[in-house]
């Protein structure tokens, strides 16, 4: 097995594993049975931002041979290998007239670590994450194969589990029906973050997609000003003509690629700011109605190539937090917190959700969700994210795993109050400890103590 | 684990009393560490240290005795420090100064000094880059010297045992980089030190915090070489380019 050294979206981090590519539920099975002490991951493509799908001085398994199967039943029930990406799911099965049931915002994650990190999308407060629309899934343990459906704590206990249950080899999804690729978008342009998060509470059940770009370092009166997008997929009867000759045409394009190299100041204060001004002035004060392309609504971002390159030698982070809902003073603490904190942030996405679902370790709560990108450098960062991941605690709310690449273990507990659950029902399946993670050591997940675990 | 930011978790240091080992270990533990071991000689000393960190910062210390001159305990002593879990950030810290009048003199004594900073930093580098392979990540921090960079009529035996580390650990780096694990060299010029006291400050003299500062600071980027303080890399660059006629005439 070739050794190599991985690091996760944010490009923080690297360290050293041996990277196996098993191509089915028997060779993945030999290859945990073969583990060494530190331990076996699972990785799909690399998205999650931290060291979520590393493994240092371990073993990680490349999901990307569990390439089938991909067959679709006429109720669009979807069952897919877990190493199969959301972009061959939708560019296969869009021009059919189905589209996934919940998308981040990229389409190059597999469907095996979009479970494990049980991820959301814009239609999180009608539709939940992933995990919901899941109605099977094969997982290969430590102990076993297993078949496992919503029935099962071991299924709830592997959505959202971070791939610390096992490898997730294939999955049955239940897919959305659509009549079109095409999306019918309302935009808002708010002045403040009060308007936005009134705009929100007030009109987002009449949209199953809504999110919201927020400029995280405009200050004062225009502290929070955003970017509000909410749509619906477009029945084919609201498409000009000439579209509805093929309305479920879906070509995206990666339109450029980011250079191989940039300089670490690339992205600093001045430009992530001119950025967010020219982002902010060139969105419509009010629309209606407009037609969007699904790509572009969705993965915007996936437009440009290797983006994360942009950032330089040193890399980013994402933090992303959620917020119970009568927690919005500490949400605007912290906005505020954010932008007169001296460290840039960029693509700031607000977004509400909706109810939560059963895994242990599933991210969303019914609340608020910041997300945002920022590089690292400011000698400030360290401190101000310590310090919100405190409030965050104590207003009980958590950030998110997979994009984690930077909180302490003393709160992984307040965070996520059924870790216990998980633990008993994961040791269950892996007794020895062999699925492990840097992020599983860096948090001490599977140790029963806090602190860093001991492998 | 380091985390985005650099941030390590755990901190062994290797001669657990060294100042300029303790600022780091202060500064590290302030900045979020939770755990840190203390391999050293004189233990009793070294339970004091572990204590004030274990009250200060509320942080996990152990003390693992270590002594560089005894070379065969070197490996038990590595594997003893990784015993309780990952180590971060490894620090080499220990080190003698030696007394260059009767160092030039005496074999014995030279040989001691090359000994300690030499001989002893080679094996225990080795040793531990052992542990940071299987870990699959890591960071060796060694405590090198200007005095390394050319050698000096005032502190050439010295000189000459930081220069071999400095070397080795250089290597090391390059050997170490493909398996996850950063080897960083730190040139101190002077530094106000138990090991320096009674001597006059040479320009550019500085303290075991500001060295600390420095160190922290290049973990934090990933350098491969620090000067403490920073301008000494373009003194060092000029001096190692002098003509000897004239470098020898320096008052240094």
């Amino acid at each position: 097995m070739p050794a190599q050294l991985l690091t996760g979206w944010g490009r923080t981090g690297a360290t050293r594993a041996e990277v196996a590519a098993p191509g089915s539920a028997e060779e993945i099975a030999d290859v945990l049975a073969g583990a060494g002490r530190r331990g076996v991951l699972a990785r799909g493509l690399g998205r999650s931002y931290g060291d979520a799908a590393q493994n240092a001085g371990g073993t990680v398994v490349d999901t990307s041979a569990l390439s089938s199967p991909l067959e679709l039943d006429g109720a669009g029930s979807l069952k897919v290998g877990a190493g199969v990406s959301l972009d061959t799911v939708m560019q296969t099965f869009i021009p059919l007239g189905w589209f996934v049931p919940v998308t981040p915002g990229t389409r190059q994650v597999t469907v095996g670590g979009a479970v494990a990190a049980d991820v959301h999308g814009k239609n999180h407060h009608v539709d939940g994450s992933i995990g919901r629309h899941v109605s099977r899934m094969r997982l290969v343990s430590p102990t076993g194969v297993h078949e496992l459906g919503p029935d099962d704590d071991l299924f709830w206990a592997t959505v959202g589990g971070m791939g610390l249950t096992g490898v997730v080899t294939e999955v049955e999804l239940r897919m959305t029906p659509i009549e079109t690729s095409t999306m019918l978008v309302d935009i808002d342009r708010t002045p403040d973050l009060d308007a936005t998060m009134s705009l929100m509470a007030e009109g987002d059940e009449g949209y199953r997609y809504s999110v919201a770009w927020i400029d995280c370092l405009s200050t004062g009166r225009s502290l929070g000003r955003s970017v509000l997008t909410r749509g619906d997929h477009a029945p084919a009867s609201a498409l000009p003509g000439r579209r509805r000759d093929d309305p479920l045409a879906f070509s995206p394009r990666t339109r450029l690629a980011a250079p191989p190299w940039a300089p670490s100041s690339l992205l600093n204060s001045m430009s992530i700011r001119a950025f967010n001004e020219a982002w902010y002035r060139r969105a419509p004060r009010r629309e209606r109605g407009a037609v969007h392309g699904l790509a572009g609504f969705f993965h915007p971002l996936d437009g440009v190539s290797g983006w994360n390159r942009l950032y330089g030698r040193r890399g980013f982070l994402q933090y992303q937090f959620v917020l119970p809902f009568g927690q919005e003073d500490v949400l605007r603490r912290t906005v505020e917190r954010l932008a007169g904190g001296g460290c840039p942030s960029f693509f700031g996405v607000l977004k509400r959700f909706g109810e939560s679902d059963a895994g242990h370790l599933s991210f969303p709560v019914p609340g608020w969700t910041l997300a945002l990108d920022m590089p690292i450098g400011p000698p400030a960062l360290g401190p101000l994210l310590d310090a919100l991941d405190a409030e965050v605690a104590a207003a009980g709310g958590r950030v998110y795993l997979a994009k984690d690449s930077r909180l302490r273990p003393e709160h992984l507990s307040a965070m996520y109050p059924r870790i216990d659950e998980w633990r008993a029902v994961r040791d269950r399946v892996d007794p020895d400890g062999v699925m492990c993670s840097d992020l599983a050591r860096r948090l001490g997940l599977l140790a029963h103590s806090p602190g860093p675990g001991p492998l | 684990m380091r985390d985005a930011l650099g941030r390590p978790q755990t901190v062994a240091v290797f001669g657990g009393t060294s100042e300029i080992g303790r600022s780091v270990v202060d500064l590290l533990l302030r900045r979020g560490a939770a755990r840190v071991v203390l391999a050293g000689r004189d233990t009793g000393a070294l339970e004091d240290v572990a204590r004030d960190l274990r009250r200060r910062h509320g942080a996990r210390a152990d003390v693992v005795p270590f002594e560089a001159a005894d070379r065969s305990s070197h490996e038990r002593a590595v594997d003893e420090v990784f015993a309780g879990g990952d180590v971060d950030v490894v620090l080499v810290a220990f080190g003698v100064l030696g007394d260059q009048e009767r160092d030039e003199r005496d074999p014995a004594a030279a040989a001691e000094v090359v000994d300690t900073n030499f001989t002893a930093a080679v094996s225990v580098g080795v040793a531990v880059a052992g542990h940071l392979r299987v870990q699959g990540h890591g960071t060796l921090v060694v405590l090198s010297s200007v005095a390394g960079e050319r050698a000096r009529r005032s502190n050439f035996v010295y000189g000459a045992s930081k220069a071999g580390m400095d070397a080795f650990y250089q290597g090391l780096g390059a050997a170490l980089a493909p398996e996850g694990v950063h080897v960083m060299v730190v040139r101190p010029g002077f530094v106000k030190t138990r090991m320096t006291a009674g001597m006059k400050p040479a320009p550019l003299a500085t303290t075991p915090e500001a060295v600390a500062q420095v160190v922290v600071a290049g973990l934090d980027r990933g350098a491969r070489t620090v000067w403490a303080p920073p301008p000494l890399r373009a003194v060092m660059t000029v001096l190692r380019h002098l003509p000897t006629p004239v470098f020898r005439r320096l008052p240094l």
